[in-house]
């Protein structure tokens, strides 16, 4: 074939609008739900190792006698640590990580909105994250016999769905901001690690702290999906639940409005401010 | 409306520099791009030529709507940058050299297809236009290798296939063979040049400081430095203006000292660069005549510097940046870089 066949092109048809959008959304997802699975290394690092902390905890509920539906608190509580650290390391940094190698100029460049963009990271992120969970819950299930009593698999699909939609929307909404934050974002992120394992109560039910603390806590949508999970799938979940189940539905359907609202005007707001001052599509390398 | 493909008016960019904890108060200004006026013709492969620091990264980020000006206008495929982003975005692509952009852990295809579902295209066509390309550039055998195992000139050969694939109408290339070998700079600039004959309305502005870069590959070049358009016309034209002027290269034993501003400050002599070179040292020349070649060697001469080879040529762009900047353009960019 010769060059200028290769290189003349019959006119192309390009999709507009909602379809771009879906586009957009499809093509970010791929690389984090293939393009990451590729390195077996996760097998070990978001598997293995989140089951060690796991492992301890419930040998430490068995020692001290603590009911069984404890050791389950754990397994699932692990599980959802893996959606934390996602949200964390992946989600929050990635834009700051995009404009490091030059794509974050490239998206805005791009005719495509920048909110799917964030979309198709975040649904990527969780259909991948899925996967470390699952494997986190089988594998702690059957090392640790651990017994499920689902009292309703609708409740308990709303209440995964509405955490994680705000959960990844706060994920959203942080990108922006640890981006305009820079590399000083690496010690929020630091700092907000473990404090969240503690507030979240991925290791034991949040009754156990004071209301106001618990309230606070709340803020964080693992937090609240978390314990409604629990009350869902554990026979003593709903005695040891921090509020009833449709009161943590309602609050986490809340938080999925303000966190997917604040991702859009932050990241309009990062938009404008990158194109204002030209710092933020600046790459330091 | 015109209907260039690119025009700007009075443009400008003024960065605001933040100092350190000390300097937080006083807020000092960069001016990057001052009363920039410059048209691009549909068809055209148009160059800016420049140092480091010369504000062509500037020019391109406005003309690709990533960096709003601070005065002027611009206009990309008939649209404003500023006021209407959304018009312009469908219509161009952009590929910087040594940029690292995709995913190391998808393949070269895959990265290729994920940008191209950017711009809506369709998924089939965009995989037989990927493989299309990718067989034009010599990738075809890498398709399916993740881009993080491809070595540097094999990346950007990617990344120039990810600009072409949209087929856009203006294509922005800034620094295109910046850090490639000999062969793959000659590669890209052929892939350029056969991109630009294949269809006469696509229009490509390119950012370069490779003066043959610029000479081999541009119908117009626009030279810029500190911010400010000095010269813009085709490389003919440019160097047409020296014709009158005598051109020489003179190699020397060392110089013992002597500064290039004892010729540049003779009468006769429009411009002098001075090279250090192994043994010696390279003086080129710009004289208003041939005569004034006597007063030159007359000085070396007085001060027992050998005369080893004199030469005299044809101008070049370099001779023209050097005519119209006052210094060649390396010797800029020892003293700073962007």
């Amino acid at each position: 074939m010769k060059a200028s066949d290769s290189l003349t092109f019959a006119t192309t048809k390009k999709v507009t609008g909602w379809r771009l959008f879906l586009k957009t959304i499809v093509a970010r997802a791929y690389p984090r739900v293939i393009g990451q699975q590729r390195e077996l290394s996760w097998v070990f690092f978001e598997v293995f190792l989140p089951m060690l902390a796991v492992s301890a905890y419930v040998f430490v509920y068995r020692a001290i006698g603590a009911p069984e539906d404890y050791v389950g608190f754990v397994v699932v509580g692990g599980a959802m640590t893996a959606f934390w650290m996602n949200i964390l390391w992946s989600m929050s940094s990635q834009l700051y990580w995009e404009k490091e190698t030059g794509n974050l100029g490239l998206y805005i460049m791009a005719p495509n909105s920048l909110m799917a963009i964030l979309l198709g990271m975040a649904i990527g992120g969780l259909v991948a994250t899925a996967l470390r969970a699952v494997a986190i819950i089988v594998l702690g299930s059957l090392l640790f016999h651990v017994q499920y009593s689902v009292s309703s698999f609708t409740q308990l699909l709303a209440v995964f769905f509405l955490a994680m939609t705000a959960l990844y929307g706060m994920g959203m909404m942080s990108a922006s901001f640890f981006l305009l934050l820079s590399r000083e974002a690496w010690h929020i992120a630091n700092l907000a690690q473990e404090p969240v394992y503690l507030a979240s109560g991925f290791y034991f039910p949040i009754k156990s702290f004071n209301f106001w603390v618990a309230a606070a806590a709340s803020l964080i949508p693992l937090t609240l999906g978390l314990d409604a999970m629990r009350q869902l799938i554990f026979p003593s979940g709903a005695a040891l639940g921090f509020l009833n189940v449709t009161i943590e539905i309602t609050i986490l359907s809340l938080l999925c409005v303000i966190f997917l609202v604040g991702a859009k005007f932050l990241l309009d707001y990062m938009e404008k401010l990158a194109i204002r001052e030209g710092r933020i599509t600046e790459s330091r390398r | 409306m015109s209907n260039y493909a690119v025009e700007t008016k009075d443009l400008g960019r003024v960065y605001k520099i933040r100092g350190n904890k000390k300097e937080r108060q006083e807020r000092k200004e960069l001016v990057a791009l001052e009363d920039v006026n410059l048209t691009v013709e549909r068809g055209e492969l148009f160059g800016l030529l420049g140092p480091n620091g010369a504000g062509k990264t500037t020019l391109i980020k406005i003309l690709t709507t990533l960096l709003a000006p601070t005065s002027g206008w611009a206009r990309v495929a008939t649209h404003d940058v500023n006021l209407n982003p959304h018009l312009v975005r469908p219509r161009i692509n952009m590929v910087s050299g040594g940029e690292s952009s995709g995913y190391g852990l998808l393949t070269v295809r895959e990265n290729l297809w994920m940008f191209s579902q950017f711009y809506g295209m369709d998924s089939k066509e965009a995989n037989q236009r990927i493989t299309e390309l990718l067989t034009l550039v010599d990738l075809q055998d890498r398709m399916n290798t993740k881009s993080s195992d491809l070595s540097t000139g094999l990346r950007q050969k990617m990344n120039i296939v990810r600009g072409f694939l949209t087929d856009p109408e203006v294509l922005f290339l800034d620094e295109p063979t910046l850090g490639l070998d000999v062969g793959a700079s000659r590669d890209v600039r052929k892939l350029i040049r056969e991109w630009m004959d294949a269809d006469k309305n696509r229009t490509l502005l390119l950012t370069t400081h490779y003066m043959v870069e610029a000479e081999e590959l541009c119908d117009r070049v626009a030279i810029i430095n500190k911010g400010r358009v000095l010269a813009c016309d085709t490389p003919a034209n440019l160097k047409r203006n020296l014709q009158r002027d005598a051109i020489f290269e003179i190699e020397t034993s060392p110089l013992n000292g002597l500064k290039h501003s004892i010729f540049a400050e003779q009468a006769e002599v429009k411009k002098a660069a001075l090279t250090e070179i192994e043994g010696g040292a390279r003086l080129e020349l710009i004289l208003k005549e041939e005569s004034a070649l006597a007063t030159v060697i007359n000085i070396l001469t007085h001060k027992n510097i050998k005369v080893q080879r004199l030469s005299k040529r044809e101008s070049t762009l370099e001779d023209v940046f050097m005519e119209l900047v006052g210094q060649r353009m390396e010797d800029i960019e020892k003293g700073g870089a962007e």
